[in-house]
This record gives structure tokens, sequence and C-alpha cells, in this order.
């Protein structure tokens, strides 16, 4: 039985962004998730962590084990200090795209997830939760 | 908290446990009613006996702090019997009130053994909670077990209903059968991209004749599904639309165009086998 | 440096993912295999992802980008051994594979290049390459 666990991580390189990979899929897979869902929590840390990384400029990520009474769930709160998203509701947007192809992948990301919710202002950085609950 | 050392139950537990035992099976008994042959008198005896004898051990050592460690071997024990005597077909406040009969012959016995009116009274509430929380518990693993046997219920029905069945090497059919809702629609979908991989079939045929209505989430689920299986490398042939489901999914506005369709399950057949290079002949008769 | 091997079988070329990559080293491969497809003319090139469990919208991208490079320089891509979660993800992600073949196991997609390839420009029809050959190219450890 897993006990409520909250962990910091940083977000700086590559390395780190596969590191949060595994430990998402590690806690997940200790939750209890299936494989499915399991599949769409990494994917998801794994486009929020680029984002904080590639658009971000580096910053964290707090990983928590979540316990709802007889529900138990994964939380994730990216976060950095970087130039902030000027237009919230036009990057959720499905197609929306910086400039690389795929776009920042948040309306895709958001799907995988049971919560979302961001928060971010030009220069005032970028903060996006999301969970799944089993 | 209550220190093990504020609290008499233990001591008299110990002391007068004869009596005290009768009293309550006698109690239990009266309860019980006509349920009373489900259980032995001798096992119900014999049970309220072990009950006693555990809330001795845990208030001596532990007090009366019902979720510390020294009540586990009780709460284990109460686990257990909510569950037996569920099977044996009592309902869950007849298992409550195994522990609850216990309050009377207790009581009766702290006032025959005196004291302060204020200790009394003291020991009779610390009882009562004990007791109550005790009780509680055996419906809290009552309605865990029941969860569970709900749960795997539908888990086998679930398995029942929707059969993945291979047709031809290479050749999977899903006949899908009655109401399709969203939860069911996408664990039935996850079991067949798994078995395509396991089979290693390049054609799936989902068939819906025995479907009545479907709607957008479903007929999303169903594209979904479709969409998966062709990045996994197989295709998907949804056959038996009714037309009133046809109808339905014109008028949702859902984008079919994509997907492959046949009237029937043989039509499908037929076209996975094409698919694959294959014909069906017919058999050179020997003379 | 770390590299994702390419091996070579016939006119064909055939990348295995077996590690968690990040990001460099999913650059470096898409950098690997243009090179490889022009060096050595190869007509397809097989992704194996079946040890993949995760596949995120850069890998995603990685994977049009080669299936698009490998078009210019005539060749094509399929992919093969795709996960069921990893599909799922992928669908809800909204992630399409514009240029990419698809096929279950690396069996099936050799057959799939197979069949479709436009004759080479010879006057003699080339028997296909037998499964068992695989050349692992010399230069491949540069």
């Amino acid at each position: 039985m897993p006990t409520s666990r909250s962990e910091e991580l940083p977000l700086r390189s590559g390395a780190d962004v596969v590191k949060v990979r595994q430990v998402v899929r590690t806690w997940a897979a200790e939750l209890g998730f299936s494989l499915v869902d399991q599949t769409k929590l990494v994917t998801g840390a794994s486009e929020l962590a680029r984002n904080t990384l590639d658009h971000g400029r580096g910053g964290s990520v707090r990983l928590e084990m979540l316990d709802d009474g007889p529900r138990r769930g994964l939380g994730m709160m990216f976060e950095d200090r970087g130039p902030g998203i000027a237009d919230i509701n036009l990057a959720l947007t499905d197609g929306y795209t910086t400039g690389n192809g795929l776009g920042l992948g948040l309306s895709g990301t958001r799907r995988l997830m049971t919560e979302f919710r961001i928060d971010s202002h030009p220069g005032q950085g970028t903060r996006v939760y999301c969970a799944r609950w089993r | 908290m209550t220190p093990a050392s504020a609290t008499r139950l233990p001591e008299l537990l110990t002391k007068h446990e004869g009596p005290i035992l009768d009293r309550w099976v006698e109690e239990q008994l009266a309860t019980i009613g006509h349920k009373r042959g489900l259980m032995s008198d001798a096992e119900l005896r014999e049970q309220s006996r072990e009950f006693l004898a555990l809330v001795r051990q845990a208030a001596q050592s532990g007090g009366l702090e019902v979720d510390s460690a020294s009540w586990t071997s009780v709460r284990d024990f109460l686990g257990r019997i909510s569950t037996s005597r569920a099977v044996q077909g009592f309902s869950p406040a007849e298992t409550a009130i195994f522990v609850f009969s216990l309050k009377q012959p207790v009581i009766e016995q702290l006032r025959r053994d005196g004291g302060s009116a204020e200790g009394l009274f003291d020991e009779v509430w610390r009882t009562n909670l004990l007791l109550d929380r005790l009780g509680l518990y055996t419906t809290e693993v009552y309605q865990k077990g029941r969860e569970q046997v709900i749960l795997r219920q539908q888990e086998e029905m679930l398995e029942l209903s929707t059969p993945v069945v291979k047709l031809w090497d290479g050749v999977l059919a899903l006949p899908m059968i009655g109401t399709l809702d969203s939860a069911r629609t996408q664990i039935v979908m996850e079991a067949l991209l798994q078995r395509i991989v396991e089979t290693g079939a390049n054609v799936a045929i989902i068939d819906i004749t025995g479907v009545p209505t479907v709607d957008t989430l479903v007929a999303q689920h169903l594209i979904k599904t479709i969409t998966a299986a062709r990045l996994m490398g197989a295709d998907c042939i949804i056959s038996g639309i009714r037309p009133q489901i046809a109808s339905t999914i014109v008028h949702l506005g859902v984008d079919l165009s994509d997907v492959v369709t046949k009237a029937t399950l043989a039509d499908a057949f037929g076209l996975a086998l094409d698919r694959l290079g294959l014909t069906v002949g017919r058999a050179v008769q020997r003379r | 440096m770390e590299r994702i091997p390419i091996l070579k079988m016939g006119d064909l070329l055939l990348v295995s993912i077996q590690v968690d990559m990040h990001d460099q080293l999913a650059l470096t491969l898409q950098d690997d295999l243009t090179d490889r497809i022009a060096k050595t003319g190869a007509r397809g090139v097989l992704i194996d992802i079946s040890a993949v469990e995760v596949v995120d919208s850069f890998i995603g991208r990685m994977i049009a980008n080669i299936a698009g490079m490998a078009r210019i320089l005539d060749a094509r891509t399929v992919l093969v051994g795709m996960q069921p979660a990893v599909a799922i993800t992928l669908v809800e992600l909204g992630l399409t594979l514009p240029g990419v073949q698809t096929a279950l196991d690396v069996e099936r997609g050799m057959a799939l290049l197979r069949r479709d390839r436009r004759p080479a420009s010879t006057l003699v029809e080339v028997e296909p390459v037998p499964l068992e050959t695989s050349d692992v190219d010399a230069d491949e450890q540069e």
C-alpha cells in the first residue's frame, strides 16, 4: 500500500525529462493504474516537462500521490519562470503551434488527464497542474 | 487517548468472563431469532469467546485506541467474522449486532461492580464508544467485500458478453451484443487491441448487429479504436450497422468516411480474406 | 557518443528502439538515418518500436520527419510494433503520423515494403533478399 508522497524534480536538461518519465511511471504503477492510464500519465508528463524545458527555459515539477478516501491519484505541478503564455485559450486549441510542427501539445495533453489547469501570464512564468485519478 | 491503566475493561473481562459470555450469547440468540439455524449455537459461543479474549488482550496492551496496532488482531477477527457471516446469510446489521449486543452484559457488570457515579459513567461511556467503533468496523468490511464481488461480477459479465473470436489466421471478430455504454466500450476496445497484438491479426471485424443504439461517445470510442488499430498496423471493419444506427450516426454528425463498413459479418469476412490475398475455393472431389 | 544502431538488410534499413530516448538521442537518430539512406540508397526504412512504452509529440515528430526525409530520398518508412497503450494514447493526444505506414511486426513490415517496391532500374527482376541475411554496415561504428 503506497504511502502518500510528494517529490520535486528539476527540469533543466533532456536527462531530467527522461528522469521525470521514469519516476511518473514508477509511481503510476505503484498506485495501481492500468497500463493504458500509466502510459497516458507518462506521456502527458513528458509533454509538459518538455514544454517547461523548451518554452519555459527550465523549471521544476512537483509530483504528488493523491488520496481521496477510496480513490487514489497522481498529481503533477509543472512550474517555470519563463516568458509565460500570452493567450492560454489560443494555446489550448487543437493544432496550435509555435512553429515547430506539433505545437505545445497542451490541448492533447489535457485530454490525457482528468484534471488540468494552467496559470500563466506574460513575464510571470507558467504553472500547469494536471492529475489523473484511478 | 485512553491509556491501558485508565480503563477497567480488561480487569472486568478477566474477572467476569464466564457470566459476561453467557449473557452475551443469550442476547445474540434473542436478536438473531429466525436466523438461528444459519449457525450452530456452539459456533456462535466459540466466536464470542474468542472475541472477548482478543478484546481483553488488546485493551490490556493498547488502551482503547481501536486503530492502534494492539487492536489489529481484533480488527482482523472482525473482518473474518464479517465475511463468513455474510457468506452464511446474515445481513451486515446482524453482524454489527454481534458487537453491539455485548454492551448490555458489560454495562450491567460494571454497575454491579459499583464505584463512584462519575467513574461508572466514564467507564460506561468508554465502553459504549469502543463497541460502537468495533460494530461499525464490521459494516465497513462488509461494504468493501460487496464492492469486490460486484467488481468481479462486472468483469466476468464483460468477458462473457464480448468475446474476441479468431475467424482465421490474421482475422479477429468482435461481436458486440447489447447496449454499449462509454465505459464498457472503452474496456472492450482496449481488450481488442491487446488481442490484435497477441494473435498478430491483420484485420479486426467489429460486428454491431446485436447493438440496438449507439450514442456519440460510443461512436467516438469506436473511431478511436479503429485509429489506434491502424497505428498498430491492423485494419478494422465495422459490420452489422442497422439502419437506425446509420441514421443516428448521420444525425450526430460523426464522420465515418475514413472507416470501412460492411452490412454483414459475412461480407466483412469476405473482405478480410480478400485483403489477406486468400480466396475460398471448392474442394476437388476425388473419385 | 551514444547512438541507436541502424542495421542494413539488403536495401532496407532497420532501426530497433530499445531505450527511453532523451531528445538529443532522438535528433541524432534522425540525422543518422537520413545520412544512411542517402549513403546506401536504401529503398525502405523499418522503425521497430515494439519495446517503446512512451511516444510523445517529440518522438512523433521525429518519426514523421524521418518519413518525410526518407520520401525525399525515394525511400518508404514503415513503423512496426506499436504497443496498444501507446496507440490509444497517441489517438487521445490527437497525434497522427502523416506519411508513415504501419505494420504489426518487423516481418510484416518487410513484406509491406517489398510488396509495393517499385522495380529497380534494371531489366532483370531481382529476387527479394531472404530474411536471414543481415549485414551490419562497416561504417556504422564511426
